[in-house]
């Protein structure tokens, strides 16, 4: 019973997170590009998870909680730029994020 | 058990499809907050229901309102009251709709069924035995994550606030 589901449950975060690595790549908005990489977070969470399930340890869960950690410590900081931007140039298309002049 | 699994991996895919390919941002997030609960439902079911509350709580509950008050922020002005009008139509509900109702005849037919068990490793990984772990040997990420937080909320806070006028 134990192989095919881990075996899935991998599967299935990396379809996850490939579908978030094309979201952040293929979207200018910038609330879709920091939605995306949330849910590439969520998946290779899942991956761990799936991990620690397969040996019966809590490991997998305790990076499980320091990611899930880090997505709420990046998602605020993130957002306030994102406020901030918007308040500037009045867009929140990624490319016209300019100011620089790189 | 077997069947839940792959329903709600097939609600999970579908969801995070839904949501690359959607236009506008509240469908995305509506979609995403479904791929979220699917996922929460995946982890029940291999065992790990702390993370799988985890997982309600501070993913689909806490981050994606977030998302929901940056997007309310954003999005102020005369049309939007039209916007919301017209969004309010049943072809674009149905989707999200149907997914979360085939996640709520999964918790349902759980909990008529009686409790989970665990489905792909020798035994369920229940919170006592996390948080043992947690506080045990990784108490020094424990300490890291307390450390990484507190500047995630002075930054936040410092570059939310408005600023008076000038560059």
């Amino acid at each position: 019973m134990s192989g095919p589901l881990v075996v899935h449950t991998m599967m299935l975060a990396g379809i996850l997170f490939a579908f978030g690595l094309i979201g952040f790549l293929a979207r200018r908005n910038v609330l879709f590009m920091l939605m995306s990489v949330e849910v590439m977070l969520n998946a290779a969470g899942l991956g761990f998870i799936a991990a620690g399930a397969r040996w019966g340890q809590a490991d997998g869960q305790i990076m499980f909680m320091f990611i899930l950690t880090l997505a709420a410590a990046e998602v605020p900081v993130a957002l306030a730029l994102v406020l901030q931007v918007h308040r500037r140039i009045r867009t929140l298309d990624a490319d016209a994020v300019t100011l620089m002049a790189g | 058990m077997t069947v839940l699994f792959y329903l709600s991996a097939s609600v999970a895919v579908l969801a995070t499809l839904l949501f690359v390919v959607a236009s506008n941002t509240v469908h995305a997030l509506l979609n995403l907050i479904v791929s979220f609960v699917a996922i929460a439902l995946i982890l029940l079911l291999l065992g790990a229901p702390f993370a799988a509350a985890l997982e309600i709580i501070i993913y689909a509950g806490a981050i994606m309102v977030l998302f929901v008050f940056v997007i309310m922020m954003l999005h102020m002005g005369p049309t939007s009251v039209d916007q919301e009008r017209r969004r309010l139509g049943f072809r674009i509900w149905w989707g999200p709709a149907v997914l979360a109702l085939i996640l709520v005849a999964e918790v349902g037919f759980l909990i008529v069924t009686g409790g989970v068990t665990a489905e792909s490793g020798p035994r369920p990984v229940g919170p006592k035995e996390v948080g043992l772990v947690l506080l045990g040997p990784y108490v020094l990420g424990v300490e890291l994550a307390s450390i990484l937080l507190l500047p995630g909320i002075l930054g936040a806070y410092y570059l939310g606030r408005r600023r008076r006028e000038g560059p």
